[in-house]
């Protein structure tokens, strides 16, 4: 397990003591959570377009992080390394949606799904022979000195999560608010007839969506893998911790993918802490379940994907 | 001749929904396609704008074949529709929502539609910065009018403009569709409203359960004794 997950260091039974260790747990919930606010937003971006839940998001995660690991290592500095990796699984992401869902177009949601998995099942094969079966570490963006934040402590790299998830809703907010193609978006997902009627190209938009989501995958995956260390089977795990917190925000809300996913994360890592960490993994399933049971359309989901 | 189509076939599945369609619309026209419930008027209008499989048949759009033109290809082409209940973009803006009608249009285009618009709508202006989906059914239907003239249609296709209308708002859409026909846009009219629908034709044809049955003029369908019968409540 990588370190920043476990409690901070022995200390007194202080107050001082436990709002810091508190403050600890929030920092990493919230780095972690970040990570999976990036995923459930990908899985929100596809569901939207096409209602297709695509299990094989996780890998794309995946990719980002291996991708990286494999040019770096080539001695490439990240600012090439990085945009490379995350355009070769926009790259992957534009070929599932090419040679995978838009041939079994008209097909039944559940096909599709049944298609994504598949292409999951593949893609983490590919990469087992591609790399091997190692855990792969990548060297932090900028140095790992740990810096001081209200009496706990924060890595550079957690920074970087936090600051880049932030552009990135940023950005996707202007995106779908601002532009036109990111209106034609909504209204596809909306509904899908009269974008056909005033011209908007859906299959397009199916593809494209695709192809962010990779990215956005790709993104979480590169941020991440130097603080959990990235390997063929990482998105397994971060894409059903991604898919839980799109469960719990409502899939197909943005802002839904966001919240829940910071939840999620601070969940996670608050009961690891205070309860046990052997229920670090099962507390993603646990919430997901109770949504699913109790709020089927989660914190902002309005059913039929209203809004991204 | 603007619009031809030719033996038109479609289904839904096995069941065939139109059985070999003939019908013209010249430039200029109003052509009004009236027929009960489920006799294909709106399958006829999909499989026209490309959203619906079709089986037999061609269609010609001045003069080139277009049978299996995609659908935005259509609406580059000019050929627009304003669909069957609606189908407003509810949580966009109802400016969002014309802005898209010119989807395939320059910025110069919408901005001079949306001008056109607002001007045939006044009440659009008003909420323009409204999520469509709070606006009244009447509302919607002038949104929906809009968005499709936001395309610059050549070739307006229109399905039940006024259903569910109180009768104040259907004469006001029917104004519409007279003042679009002045305007010289050419139209594919189809409406539950048989009567106000012939009135305002230039010509007409009867569907009946995927079959062309009658065609005339206007005026000439409003006196025939089986659409009286069958469609005037006569
Ligand atoms: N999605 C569909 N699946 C199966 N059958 C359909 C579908 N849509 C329409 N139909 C059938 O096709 C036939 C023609 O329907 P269509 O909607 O074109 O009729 P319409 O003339 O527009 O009727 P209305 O006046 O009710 O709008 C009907 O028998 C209808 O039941
Ligand atoms: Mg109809």
């Amino acid at each position: 397990m990588p370190k920043q997950y476990s409690a901070p260091g022995s200390q007194g039974k202080g107050e001082r003591d436990m709002s810091a260790q508190f403050m600890q747990y929030l920092l990493t919930g919230l780095t972690v959570g970040a990570i999976y606010a990036l995923v459930a937003l990908g899985f929100s971006i596809i569901f939207n377009a096409s209602h297709v839940i695509n299990f094989a998001q996780g890998e794309f995660v995946m990719i980002g992080g291996m991708v990286t690991m494999s040019l770096a290592g080539t001695g490439l500095p990240y600012l090439l390394a990085i945009p490379l990796a995350v355009v070769a699984a926009a790259l992957v992401g534009l070929a599932l949606e090419k040679f995978a869902v838009e041939p079994a177009r008209g097909a039944s949601v559940v096909t599709l799904i049944i298609i994504t998995i598949g292409a999951s099942i593949f893609l983490r094969g590919l990469a087992m022979l591609v790399w091997d079966k190692k855990l792969h570490a990548l060297k932090p963006f900028t140095g790992d000195t740990p810096i001081a934040v209200a009496g706990a402590t924060i890595l550079p790299q957690s920074l970087w999560v936090l600051g880049v998830t932030l552009v990135i809703v940023l950005a996707l907010t202007w995106f779908f608010s601002r532009t036109l193609f990111g209106k034609a978006i909504l209204a596809t997902s909306h509904n899908r007839l009269a974008a056909e009627l005033v011209g908007i190209n859906v299959r397009m938009v199916l593809f494209f969506s695709f192809g962010l989501s990779a990215a956005l995958g790709a993104i979480a995956g590169i941020l991440i893998a130097p603080i959990t260390l990235t390997s063929y089977d990482v998105g397994v795990m971060l894409g059903l911790k991604g898919f839980a917190a799109a469960i719990l925000g409502g899939l197909g809300s943005g802002i839904g993918a966001v919240i829940g996913g910071l939840a999620l994360g601070v969940a996670e890592i608050m009961s690891a802490g205070y309860l046990s960490s052997a229920y670090k993994d099962a507390i993603a399933f646990v919430i997901m379940l109770a949504v699913l049971f109790f709020m089927p359309s989660g914190l902002f989901g309005k059913r039929g994907g209203e809004r991204i | 001749m603007m619009l031809e189509v030719e033996g038109l076939g479609s289904h839904y599945g096995r069941i065939p929904a139109l059985k070999g369609i003939d019908l013209h619309v010249g430039a200029g026209e109003l052509v009004a396609l009236v027929g009960a419930n489920g006799a294909g008027k709106t399958t006829l209008l999909r499989a026209l704008s490309g959203v619906q499989p079709v089986s037999a048949g061609r269609v010609r759009f001045e003069g080139a074949d277009i049978t299996t033109a995609v659908p935005d290809k259509r609406v580059r082409l000019g050929i627009v529709q304003v669909p069957e209940g609606r189908q407003v973009f509810g949580p966009l803006s109802v400016e969002d929502n014309l802005r898209l009608g010119a989807y395939l249009r320059s910025e110069a285009e919408a901005a001079q539609g949306l001008e056109r618009v607002y001007a045939m709508f006044p009440v659009l202006k008003q909420k323009r910065r409204e999520p469509a989906g709070a606006l009244s059914g009447g509302q919607q239907q002038m949104l929906a009018m809009g968005r499709g003239l936001m395309a610059l249609p050549k070739l307006l296709l229109l399905d039940e403009p006024s259903m569910g209308l109180a009768p104040k708002l259907v004469e006001e859409i029917f104004a519409c569709v007279r003042a679009l026909k002045a305007d010289s846009t050419t139209i594919f009219l189809v409406d539950q409203n048989a009567r106000a629908a012939l009135a305002v034709a230039d010509r007409a044809y009867v569907l009946e359960t995927g079959r062309v049955v009658l065609a005339g003029s206007g005026a000439e369908l409003l006196e025939d004794e089986q659409v009286k019968e069958a469609y005037l409540g006569l």
